[in-house]
């Protein structure tokens, strides 16, 4: 978190001081000469971004408002879409992102959308830009960065996340393209460990991605999914999260990363899909807060939990979690940056054809508002369909 | 275990929420024998335990100050001590309602191959004097460690080890029952300006709760005693309303909501400078889910030191420029001060001392 200037200074000299052709001094203590420390100038992070991140972090944190994740990769769009019998091609995906930003008066329950390269591209079918009707409807059109999981060398089996080479200049160009946040998942297995080595690697990561997203004027929203697979019970769940995000917030510091301009996005803190003990709403929602509060600075904005429908969890619990921490105030906005917790009846309903647009796009209405009441922590549960309630485990779930 | 859970650990939120209860802050009247001795000598006063059980007896009894306080750092002799009428400080201080607490380490020493940086000694035996100041009616227990801004300071060393000698004594605390403050005082000294202080306590405070992660330490059981974020004492003032937006700026970006209570040092500010800018604190308008208050030394004792000048007779007005610290600062931590609390004689004077050592 120092200012550029003091990270300079260090009485060991680096390699490329000494490569420069400046005589290598011996580092005694009272001999030091370094470069002086730079007249004190505000120390401005994040470069000339500060004013703009801060302000669209508040935006996407602001009450009774959260996100909706819809950037999935096109493979995985690709398995949606293969649910409901359609073909994975670039046309369909068009269609169905277009039926996803269209929904009138989305705007009122969600503030940000995430999208996949593709579709910060694409139009909609009626020849707009995506990112322009996400604007227009109120909605931050965000990206993601990360080029995915990869095997972990020297791990236990475990995975790290790619996407830092050329990060800079990506993020460039979406902002130029209208983005205005960022996202980059890792994930951490607790059946692998998990290792010193995956943690600090997811942590460093995060750290790098958000920091150089800053940079290029993104507000990057700091994912470290602790994956849900395993026989584990709640507390073990509990004792690594505390652990990685201990880490990731330390590596964050390190690289100067503007706390007030990011988001996060933890998983909840639950029991392993495997283990025999479950737990209610209340009990998740105790032990996440805790987590919360014992390692998320105050300067965070918001915290947009992500949801875990690929351990089983049904649309309706997603938003029976988030509504539970909500009953009382927090330092920070707890929402919610749902995928399929918001897509998954929407896109049932639709099943790709013409005429059910408008009631897949009401369908999605119904998830966005009753998650807005949660947020609020207002929603009752009254009212919800039965494919809402329905859960979806997938094992060894993978994007 | 994420974070040790033993038979202590309600005791131990209770005691460090209670600690942060508005209106309320620390006595740090824990001055080694040797610093009281400068005190008392700068009035003329010999160091003999009489003196320095007199002084303590004056501050503790005094009428209506401990409603203002919620503990008192006691140095280990003080913890033993008793009123000219046989009552022992701890108990007078428990019937208060005032948490006794105990200063456990013993002094800094230089670390080699630094420009003066220190590391702070006390680990060794600490878990067997813990559990014997809580026999002894200590609750909370206090540990400071001392960095300093200079060209290449505070170096990496001296951050990463003041932060896991902290973290260590705070997870010996907790185990025996004390709950520790956590002290990482950035001395004053230097002509930097306010930004350069607010980014090294972001640093040395971002290494501090990692430490203490580490270390597996009840966040909800510990206390922070941090420096106030200001310009150097070489450096031209500012404003209180400045450094209260930079100071809770910076623990905004680094102090766990699960903190109960963040005590500041007052490091060297006069007694009035320091309740302003306390107070400036408690009246800003932002996320602040600790409470702010106060764990002052000097800034509490110092016109009472003066008006006491060691006689007898003195005592009650000696008693009554306490009682007005005390208040104003209660008030303080209210974001309630008005200001300029009848002025007692030194309450304005700035305290600081160059290099300042216990």
């Amino acid at each position: 978190m120092a200012s550029a200037s003091f990270l300079k200074s260090s009485p060991v000299l680096d390699k490329s001081e000494f490569v420069k052709g400046q005589t290598l001094r011996l580092p005694s203590a009272s001999i030091v000469r370094c470069r002086p420390a730079a007249p004190s100038v505000l120390t401005v992070r994040a470069g000339s971004y500060a004013e703009e991140l801060v302000k669209t972090a508040k935006t996407i944190a602001s009450p009774g408002r959260g996100i909706l994740a819809m950037d999935e990769s096109n493979a995985t769009c690709g398995k949606r879409l293969a649910s409901i019998g359609l073909e994975n091609t670039e046309a369909n995906r068009q269609a169905y992102r277009t039926l996803l930003v269209t929904v009138p008066g989305l705007g009122d329950y969600v503030s940000g959308a995430i999208l996949f390269e593709e579709t910060l591209y694409q139009s909609t079918t009626d020849g707009k830009k995506m990112v322009d009707v996400l604007v227009e409807q109120k909605i931050v059109p965000g990206i993601k960065v990360d080029k995915g999981l990869v095997p972990l060398a020297g791990s236990n089996d475990e995975s790290w996340c790619q996407g830092l080479d050329g990060l800079a200049s990506r993020t460039a160009a979406y902002y130029q393209q209208g983005a205005r946040f960022a996202k980059w998942r890792t994930v951490v297995s607790i059946p692998n460990g998990p290792s010193a080595l995956a943690v600090k690697e997811a942590a460093w990561g995060l750290a790098r991605y958000a920091a150089i997203s800053q940079d290029n004027g993104l507000v990057p929203i700091v994912e470290p999914e602790i994956l849900l697979d395993g026989e584990h019970g709640i507390e073990r769940t509990f004792e690594v999260a505390q652990k990685v995000w201990a880490e990731v917030f330390f590596y964050m510091a390190e690289n100067n990363v503007l706390f007030e301009g990011i988001l996060l996005k933890p998983s909840m803190v639950t029991p392993g899909a495997e283990c025999k003990d479950r737990a209610t709403p209340e009990q998740v929602a105790e032990y996440t807060l805790k987590l919360l509060h014992r390692r998320i600075p105050p300067a965070v904005p918001g915290i947009m939990a992500r949801s875990f429908l690929s351990g089983g969890q049904s649309e309706v619990e997603a938003t029976l979690n988030l509504n539970a921490m909500n009953q009382s105030a927090n330092p920070w906005h707890v929402s919610f940056s749902y995928a399929r917790a918001l897509q998954n009846t929407c896109l049932k309903t639709w099943g790709g054809r013409p005429e059910n647009v408008k009631a897949a796009q009401e369908a999605l209405l119904i998830r966005a508002k009753a998650n807005s009441l949660a947020q609020l922590g207002k929603y009752t549960g009254e009212g919800e369909s039965d494919e809402a309630k329905k859960g979806m485990f997938v094992k060894n779930y993978a994007y | 275990m994420s974070c040790f859970t033993n038979k202590y650990a309600d005791e131990l939120v209770k005691n460090a929420a209670y600690i942060g209860t508005p209106g309320k802050g620390i006595l740090a009247a824990d001055e080694s024998t040797g610093t009281i001795g400068k005190r008392l000598s700068s009035i003329n006063v010999e160091n003999i335990e009489e003196n320095r059980r007199s002084l303590r007896e004056l501050l503790f009894c005094t009428p209506g100050a401990l409603e203002c306080l919620s503990g008192v750092i006691l140095f280990e002799e003080t913890l033993y001590q008793k009123t000219a009428s046989g009552k022992p400080f701890v108990d007078v201080l428990k019937e208060g309602g005032v948490l006794p607490g105990i200063k456990v380490d013993k002094g800094t020493v230089e670390l080699r191959g630094t420009n003066g940086e220190t590391t702070t000694q006390g680990l060794d035996g600490l878990g067997q004097r813990c559990a014997k100041y809580y026999e002894a009616g200590a609750r909370f227990a206090k540990w400071r460690a001392v960095l300093k801004i200079g060209l290449t300071e505070p170096s990496e060393l001296a951050i990463h080890e003041n932060a896991y000698g902290l973290a260590r004594y705070a997870a010996i605390c907790q185990e025996n029952g004390l709950v520790p403050i956590v002290e990482p005082e950035i001395l004053v000294d230097g002509s930097h300006d306010i930004e350069k202080c607010a980014a090294v306590t972001e640093r040395v405070l971002a290494a501090c709760y990692k430490a203490l992660n580490d270390h597996h330490v009840m966040l909800e059981g510990t206390l922070l005693k941090p420096n106030m974020v200001t310009p150097g004492s070489d450096a031209p003032k500012v404003a209180p309303e400045v450094i209260a937006e930079f100071t809770v700026r910076a623990l905004q970006r680094t102090v766990p909501a699960a903190v109960p209570a963040i005590v500041f040092l007052s490091g060297g500010q006069s007694e009035e400078q320091a309740t302003c800018n306390l107070n400036a604190m408690n009246k800003l308008k932002t996320k602040k889910p600790w409470a702010l208050s106060f764990s002052f030394g000097r800034a509490l004792q110092q016109s009472t030191l003066k008006a006491w000048a060691g006689k007898t007779e003195n005592v009650g007005k000696a008693r009554a420029a306490f009682l007005c610290r005390c208040k104003a600062n209660s008030e303080a931590t209210l974001g309630k001060y008005q200001g300029n609390a009848t002025l007692g004689e030194g309450a304005s004077e700035s305290l600081h001392v160059k290099d300042y050592k216990y």
